[in-house]
């Protein structure tokens, strides 16, 4: 699929000898949404400030839809809208102005119609003449959005767009993001919430300490390194696991009363009839059985704890 | 050239100043007009004329001078400061925007502003002394050039600050008191000759006698020479201006 976000061997070292990126390599696919992952001053924040030019590489370049960030800056930034991580807002501004703002200062003519619409799709055609610094922080929050997407860009960057919002809005907000995809727009979020990425994203990027360690598609992601665990409650507590079982991948908890069982979700054949056999055949009885899967959180965790 | 950002800036700044009509225009109007009734119509009233012109009018292109440098600073270092602070100057960094796009729409809202003011001390100095101008086109050359060239300074000052004091300190520890002694309220001809040797170092007593010399006809210095040190101060802050833009001092780092 074609790239529409292009970054090679993008480096960024600040004054004081801290490398925030080395050597990021990364390309983002047109109109999928992609989610970038990493604890905190992992460089997610500076990776997008750099392509959105709010701060400028050391080495490296980046391409925006076919357009180099340095040398055609005009091009590729009318193409990007960046709805930042902090509530950045012009107080004393109505919500109506500052919109309009943000158009203009992307060099386009005043739309009326557009910007009422972008104001009713957030729900904030209500609030269109009330000042920035009387709205709550969900509603900030949407000003934000609407700013960025009153130019139609075609690239939109959300950093951290579910900090400090409330569960409602969120959903609200997801909605949105699948809504404009399907209007063509590519969303890169950056997120703490790991449900956000699991719910939306299609492609996963994980990022630690200025490196990129991972991209993988997030259903394959999940499936590679997701695992999944058959948890038995036992008749009667074993004191260990019995040497004719040693060859499974099993491990006793809740003090002996719970036998796991944790298998691979590629593999074709899960082991676990075979499992249930061999511990009939052991005579261990269970009562009860449940199953369960990893989270993207969990595999997130797992990834970044490795490479620590 | 992207006019519709240029627009853009240039509307929010203004838009600004009209919801701060008293602390951008009333309070300098007011602050000028006691000096002419202090210094102009009480003091003045008992000094004798300065250059052959009456001291209450002797003073007016000094204190509109002192006001337009002062204001001009002051707009434009505030209005790029404010961003900066506040965190929406992401906004701009990240827009299709050039340099100069953006010097033309913060500096010419913080000069605009401060000719408006200008005029209007212009105006209100009528309500207490007469004077003359001698050169009108000069005369709003040298309003609108140094309003232009103080509000770039003060830009590239709103740049450099970190902190709300810093943004004070330039116009208020170097530009006030070099406005003062830059021949506001006397002849540099007044002088011993010593000093008065030592006042051509400042570069606000070119700035003023320019100024008077489109009023009256009479200067300090030679009225072109005050004239292209002006254009010589304007050209150093554009280039000090591209340079932040290229590098990203302060802005992209």
């Amino acid at each position: 699929m074609e790239s529409i976000i292009s970054v090679t061997n993008l480096n960024k070292t600040y004054k004081s000898g801290f490398a925030a990126l080395k050597n990021i390599n990364l390309d983002i696919r047109r109109g999928e949404i992609f989610a970038l992952l990493g604890p905190n001053g992992a460089g997610k924040t500076t990776l997008i400030s750099i392509i959105c030019g709010i701060v400028n590489p050391s080495t490296g370049t980046v391409r925006a839809d076919g357009h180099d960030i340095a040398r055609e800056y005009r091009a590729s930034r009318s193409k990007i809208g960046l709805v930042p991580q902090e509530l950045c807002t012009d107080a004393f501004e109505t919500v109506w102005a500052t919109v309009n703002f943000s158009r203009g200062l992307f060099g386009k003519p005043n739309d009326a119609a557009l910007v009422e619409r972008i104001l009713r799709d957030l729900s904030l055609w209500e609030k269109r003449d009330a000042k920035i610094m009387t709205l709550s922080g969900g509603m900030k929050r949407r000003v934000m959005i609407a700013k960025a997407l009153s130019h139609e860009p075609t690239i939109l960057f959300l950093d951290e767009p579910s900090a400090g919002v409330d569960v409602e809005l969120r959903r609200d907000m997801w909605a949105m993001v699948r809504g404009l995809r399907e209007r063509g727009v590519t969303i890169i979020l950056t997120t703490h919430y790991i449900e956000e990425a699991e719910e939306m994203a299609d492609r996963i990027g994980v990022i630690s300490k200025g490196e990129i360690i991972l991209i993988e598609d997030k259903t394959q992601l999940m499936r590679k390194l997701g695992k999944k665990q058959l948890t038995l409650q036992l008749q009667s507590p074993l004191a260990a696991i019995p040497a004719e079982l040693a060859d499974q991948p099993l491990e006793l908890s809740a003090g002996g009363t719970e036998l796991i069982y944790t298998f691979d979700t590629q593999g074709e054949q899960t082991g676990i009839a075979a499992l249930l056999r061999r511990l009939a055949d052991n005579g261990i009885d269970f009562k009860d059985l449940r199953s369960s899967e990893s989270s993207l959180e969990e595999i997130f965790v797992s990834l970044v704890s490795t490479r620590a | 050239m992207n006019l519709y950002a240029i627009r853009a800036i240039y509307r929010f700044e203004m838009a600004r100043t009209g919801r701060t009509l008293m602390q951008s225009i009333a309070s300098p109007v007011l602050s000028t007009s006691l000096y002419f009734i202090v210094f102009g119509a009480a003091i003045g009233s008992r000094m004798g004329a300065v250059d052959g012109v009456d001291y209450g009018a002797f003073i007016i292109p000094g204190l509109i001078m002192l006001t337009l440098l002062t204001e001009s600073i002051s707009n434009a270092s505030f209005g790029i400061y404010l961003p900066k602070w506040s965190g929406t100057i992401y906004e701009l960094l990240s827009a299709p925007v050039s340099w100069i796009e953006v010097i033309i729409g913060y500096v010419g809202a913080a000069a605009s502003k401060s000719v408006i003011l200008g005029l209007l001390i212009l105006i209100t100095a009528r309500f207490f002394v007469a004077y003359e101008i001698a050169h009108p086109f000069w005369m709003v050359g040298f309003l609108v050039l140094t309003a232009v060239t103080f509000s770039l300074f003060g830009f590239i000052i709103g740049i450099w600050a970190d902190g709300f004091e810093k943004l004070q300190v330039i116009p208020l520890m170097i530009v006030t008191p070099l406005t003062f002694l830059g021949g506001s309220f006397y002849s540099i001809s007044m002088l011993p000759p010593f000093w008065q040797k030592v006042a051509l170092v400042n570069p606000v007593v070119y700035l003023v006698s320019g100024f008077r010399w489109s009023f009256y006809g009479v200067s300090d210095v030679n009225a072109g020479l005050s004239f292209g040190m002006t254009l010589g101060f304007l050209a150093l802050c554009l280039f000090a201006v591209r340079w932040i833009f290229h590098t990203g001092y302060r802005l992209r780092n």
